[in-house]
């Protein structure tokens, strides 16, 4: 599986130097699948059309969803476009998990291309639908938005919290530390992004989050 | 503030079997009372092989295990529970029968005797207002399985003197524990957190945005968590979650607390987990479909 990427700017999900880049190709049209990386991938949505031989085309996303770029249609959209975000905590490091974005009718063989060449890279995949948030982002953010409330309810210590997270379930870290670790007015942009698809109050920023974002902009 | 020297266990079931360990193993002179022969029986059972398997191990020689064993024992008398200085009850969960256990145990033990309940989402003070001791009357939740898990959540109830959580806190410590502070609040920390959290990723498999090997996968890699949520709910059991949530949910009304749809579904056809050998994997043959 031979593979090109295109760079569109700064990448959250491949910031700096991946095993990734070291595989890839340096020519696009004899590869078979494409990864365009970078947060203004829309400035190649005019391409997709030319690339549908390939057998795959990688956009990296941020909050938005896929089919901004691959379009959708009566609930059967999909080809063989896919979307993709390395999974990463504000300022923390990209973790390896890579989030793969299918839509309902998206191409098999461009999804097990997809998996093949990031797990070449080292990475591990997780499929899923395209929907604001995808899976990991879905379920933490609700929760640390939970953890900061409680912490404020003084329903116990930051410390207790944390200690009670990470010795009853294994967690690495608590979710205060890890959110001051990673940034508070990160996941204040995130979680808003979700309260805006959703409008579900799980994904209201906690106020410690929107104090960390204001006192950022001062 | 007298010294706690024998500890009493009020059920001998998962939990209490395991904090029965817990309080025998620290030297502590341990009784514990349940209802049920039977249970005592099996507890012992399972008590015994525990502690071979801490002999193989090497964690315990076999001189302090054949004390520990004659330092533990089990009674169905509850005028048995008059020498402990401690009885941490883990009986079944329901209000009414830790209310009587409680109003019953507070005729026998004497005064200074401090009443401990391992609840996982009844509230302290209520518990503790059926005790005739509210004031001496602390949470103590213990995590499963009991005798691996250092954590224990303490809570106060409203009522609840500083001496006695201070008292019932340096006997957790004392145990080897690693005691926490939480309000009386339903679920305490760790459920509180956790039973919504596993809801949102039941919602995500009925809702079609990933599979659950793929939520596993992500939450896995992504978190470095231990497990993924839908295998922890395999372990837990689909119908323990069920009652995790109707009890969540019944105090706190909070939507991410309600059961999913998709859980009752999957009790009714079966699927409670590991225990029926399908849940959100299947484990006909011990191997794990998925992953
Ligand atoms: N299982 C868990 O994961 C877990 C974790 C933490 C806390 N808890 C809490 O611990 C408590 C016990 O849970 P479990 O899972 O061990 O239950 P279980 O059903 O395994 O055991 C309960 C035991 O209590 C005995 N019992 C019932 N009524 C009694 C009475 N009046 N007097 C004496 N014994 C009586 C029963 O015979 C049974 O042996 C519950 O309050 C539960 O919420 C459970």
């Amino acid at each position: 599986m031979t593979y090109h990427i295109l760079h569109t700017g700064n990448s959250r999900s491949f910031p700096g130097a991946h095993a990734l880049h070291e595989k890839a190709g340096a020519d696009l049209n004899a590869a078979d699948v494409i990864i365009v990386t970078g947060a203004d991938v829309g400035k190649h949505a005019a391409s997709l059309s030319q690339w549908k031989d390939k057998t795959a085309v990688l956009l990296e996303l941020g909050t938005e969803c896929l089919g901004v770029y691959a379009g959708e249609s009566r609930g059967v959209e999909g080809s063989n476009v896919l979307g993709f975000a390395r999974f990463r905590l504000g300022e923390g490091d990209p973790s390896n998990l890579v989030e793969l974005v299918r839509q309902p009718r998206s191409s098999e063989a461009a999804i097990s291309a997809a998996t093949q060449v990031f797990e070449g890279a080292g990475l591990k995949v997780a499929v899923c639908g395209d929907f604001a948030g995808r899976i990991i982002d879905r379920l933490v953010r609700p929760y640390y938005n939970a953890a900061l409330r409680r912490l404020d309810e003084q329903l116990a210590s930051a410390d207790d919290l944390d200690t009670t997270l990470r010795l009853g379930l294994g967690y690495p870290e608590g979710p205060i530390a890890l959110l001051e670790r990673t940034g508070l007015a990160h996941h204040f942009d995130v979680t808003q992004a979700m309260f805006d698809a959703y409008g579900e109050t799980a994904y209201v920023p906690a106020r410690r989050a929107r104090v960390a974002k204001q006192s950022s902009k001062k | 503030m007298s010294e706690i020297k024998t500890v009493g266990v009020a059920g001998s079931g998962t939990m209490g079997a395991g904090i029965a360990i817990v309080a025998a193993r620290a030297g502590y002179k341990t009784i514990v009372f349940d209802t049920r022969q039977a249970a005592l029986d099996s507890a012992r059972k399972q008590t015994a092989g525990f502690f071979a398997k801490s002999v193989e191990r090497k964690k315990l020689t076999q001189d302090q295990v054949d004390k520990i064993m004659g330092d533990l024992s089990g009674t169905t008398s509850l005028a048995d529970m008059a020498a402990c200085d401690i009885v941490i009850e883990a009986v079944f969960e329901s209000l009414k029968v830790k209310h009587e256990l409680f109003s019953e145990l507070n005729k026998v033990c004497p005064q200074t005797t401090l009443f401990a309940s391992n609840t996982s989402t009844l509230s302290i003070t209520e518990i503790a207002g059926g005790s005739g001791r509210d004031d001496r009357f602390v949470g103590m939740h213990f995590c499963l399985p009991a005798q691996l898990m250092k954590l224990v959540e303490m809570s106060p109830g409203i009522r609840t003197t500083d001496a006695t959580f201070q008292r019932a806190w340096a006997f957790s410590k004392a145990m080897g524990q690693t005691p926490v502070k939480t309000k009386d609040n339903p679920g305490f920390i760790l459920n509180y957190f956790l039973v919504p959290f596993n809801n949102d990723a039941i919602r995500l498999v009925e809702s079609g945005v990933a599979a659950p090997a793929d939520v596993d996968r992500a939450i896995k890699t992504g978190l470095g968590y231990p497990l993924g949520p839908l295998e922890l709910l395999d372990m837990v059991g689909l119908d323990t979650q069920l009652l995790l949530c109707e009890a969540l949910y019944g105090i706190t009304h909070d939507p991410r607390a309600a059961c999913p749809p998709l859980v009752k579904r999957m009790i009714a056809a079966g699927h409670l987990g590991r225990k029926s050998g399908q849940g959100f994997f299947n484990y006909s043959g011990n191997a794990m479909f998925g992953g």
